[in-house]
């Protein structure tokens, strides 16, 4: 335990940056990952052929073991964080994608119904009322990414991409136990505390009207 | 003035679901759609709004085919209330019922007048429900919502889709007279759905009674009550449903028609009706004046006569017999 506080505060300033690194490898994948799965997940639900497509493409993706993916995209964009960055948001997609799917399609269909007899177009039905009730879903799809993101990202290290991963592999290597429970422990903290901010960002972003229930 | 002219469904190209209906429905009119579940009622309904297509066939919208019109316009033009209400629950009441104005571009203070507005018709305080979500309200205050929120662009003509039929049977009376109420008000004309002849019965100018896709029979309940066209609304209706509804029997209902000395009854001194006095009116006068014979006087001629006898063979012929007293509908008169 002492060997443990002694290491972190020796080694803070390397904690932090390593930290960092592997923020920003997660953020960018997971926010790319939204930006692209969000419209996919929204665009499907239009045709259900386009829709089994998509999700059984992307359901292969997740089965790829995360060190077979990283070497699989060796080839395509050589290593450090390109790789990473592609990596992740691969699987990132696949709970964004489905989340957005699901949550829209399971908008009660009465309301949608009413929706159109009221005179709204499908985009308008899409960003006025579908979109709105799908949050909560949608959310906690962009969260299991994240999550999922900031557990693959320790393994980025192996491509040369750096990242809190540097800090358990080279403590296995090295035998410096404190070196990696400390990368480990700042994973997990990390990942906690992201989960925790996007719960009030989803709890800021959701109508009253269907949290109260 | 809504017009239906030889209109024809069909799902998938075989299944007939709408079959040679034509239907013309006056402005202002209260008409009910009455039938079993599957008789097409609600597709009919729902080509009106074009949220099906005809077949084949026209249908008119004071004179304009609506093939004519952007089914997005012509449907926000259109009121429309369903069964399960819909309100958008991620939006307050009064965003509910703003929402076809804001659909259409309104000025948001006109707006935001219009719901208070609404909100009060409904009965609801708009102080206290303006800003509250659909989940806090009981069943029979979403649906005044519902009904608020399809008349927020003021439209000519509203369809409603059962809407009352999943509420207790207390709030749906409440809720059936104050849309009589309301269309006495704003005379728009009203196309209700529903598969419950008393509800067709209380609130109809007109009822269509459908079945498999027809219309066997498009009348006032009045008439559809004492003319059923065939067997098949007689039992739709049921034969006791005049004992139900006795304020729709008239004097000449209950006359004898044959009364041997009918002519020379004289009509001036006594007391005398005329063939559409109620029911009601006549046991009245009988009971005040303590009447034996009753002259039913039209144009000065004497068409029937209201007797003792009469009046119990009418009670023998629509009296319920065990069978019709096997679900009691008497919460509202």
């Amino acid at each position: 335990m002492s060997a443990y506080i002694l290491y972190v505060t020796n080694s803070w300033e390397q904690i932090l940056s390593r930290s960092g690194e592997h923020v920003y490898l997660a953020f960018t994948a997971v926010g790319l990952a939204c930006l692209v799965g969000i419209p996919i997940g929204l665009l499907i639900n239009r045709n259900k052929k386009l829709a089994n497509i998509v999700m059984n493409g992307a359901n292969i993706l997740q089965t790829i073991p995360s060190l077979a993916m990283f070497a699989l995209l060796i080839p395509l964009v050589g290593i450090r964080d390109k790789n990473a960055i592609l990596a992740l948001f691969l699987y990132g997609l696949l709970p964004i994608i489905k989340n957005t799917y699901t949550g829209i399609r399971n908008v009660d269909p009465a309301i949608t119904e009413a929706a159109k007899g009221m005179g709204m177009s499908s985009m308008q039905m899409l960003y006025k009322v579908q979109a709105p009730l799908a949050i909560p879903v949608i959310m906690a799809g962009v969260r299991i990414a994240t999550v999922t993101g900031i557990g693959v990202a320790t393994i980025a290290t192996l491509i040369g991409s750096g990242g809190l991963g540097t800090l358990i592999y080279q403590g296995i290597g090295m035998m410096n136990y404190p070196m990696m429970i400390s990368g480990a422990i700042a994973a997990a903290l990390l990942a906690l505390l992201t989960d925790y901010i996007l719960g009030l960002l989803e709890k800021m972003m959701t109508s009253k009207g269907i949290t109260s229930k | 003035m809504i017009q239906l002219i030889d209109v024809y469904k069909t799902f998938n190209g075989n299944d007939m679901v709408v079959e040679d209906l034509s239907l013309e429905i006056e402005e202002g009119e209260l008409v009910v759609l009455v039938g079993e579940s599957g008789c097409g009622k609600t597709t009919t309904m729902k080509m009106i709004n074009r949220l099906e297509e005809v077949s084949s066939g026209t249908i008119m919208i004071n004179g304009k085919d609506i093939k004519e019109s952007d089914p997005i316009k012509l449907r926000r033009n259109i009121g429309y209330v369903i069964q399960q209400v819909g309100l958008f629950p991620h939006l307050t009441v009064g965003q509910n019922i703003g929402v076809v104005p804001r659909l259409t571009k309104n000025d948001p203070a006109k707006i935001a007048k219009r719901t208070i507005e609404l909100l009060e018709m409904t009965g609801l305080k708009h102080e206290d429900y303006l800003n509250r979500y659909p989940n806090e309200l009981s069943g029979g205050q979403q649906q005044r919502i519902g009904v608020a929120r399809a008349l927020a662009n003021n439209p000519d003509v509203v369809l409603m889709d059962e809407p009352f039929s999943a509420l207790d049977p207390i709030t749906r009376c409440q809720l059936q007279d104050e849309l009589l109420n309301l269309q006495e008000e704003l005379h728009k004309t009203f196309v209700f759905v529903t598969h419950d002849v008393d509800e067709a019965i209380k609130i109809g100018d007109r009822i269509a009674v459908m079945q498999d896709g027809r219309i066997m029979q498009y009348n006032t309940p009045e008439n559809i009550l004492k003319n059923p066209a065939n067997q098949f609304i007689e039992n739709f209706v049921g034969q006791d449903r005049l004992w139900k509804t006795p304020n729709m029997l008239r004097a000449k209902d209950i006359m004898d028609k044959n009364y041997e000395n009918m002519k020379d009854i004289k009509i001036t001194d006594i007391v005398i009706v005329q063939p559409d006095t109620s029911l009601h009116e006549v046991l009245q006068l009988r009971e005040k004046h303590e009447l034996q014979i009753i002259p039913v006087v039209e144009e000065g001629v004497t068409v029937g006569i209201i007797t003792e006898s009469s009046i119990l063979s009418l009670m023998a012929e629509i009296i319920p017999g065990n069978e019709g007293l096997k679900c009691p509908h008497t919460y509202c008169t």
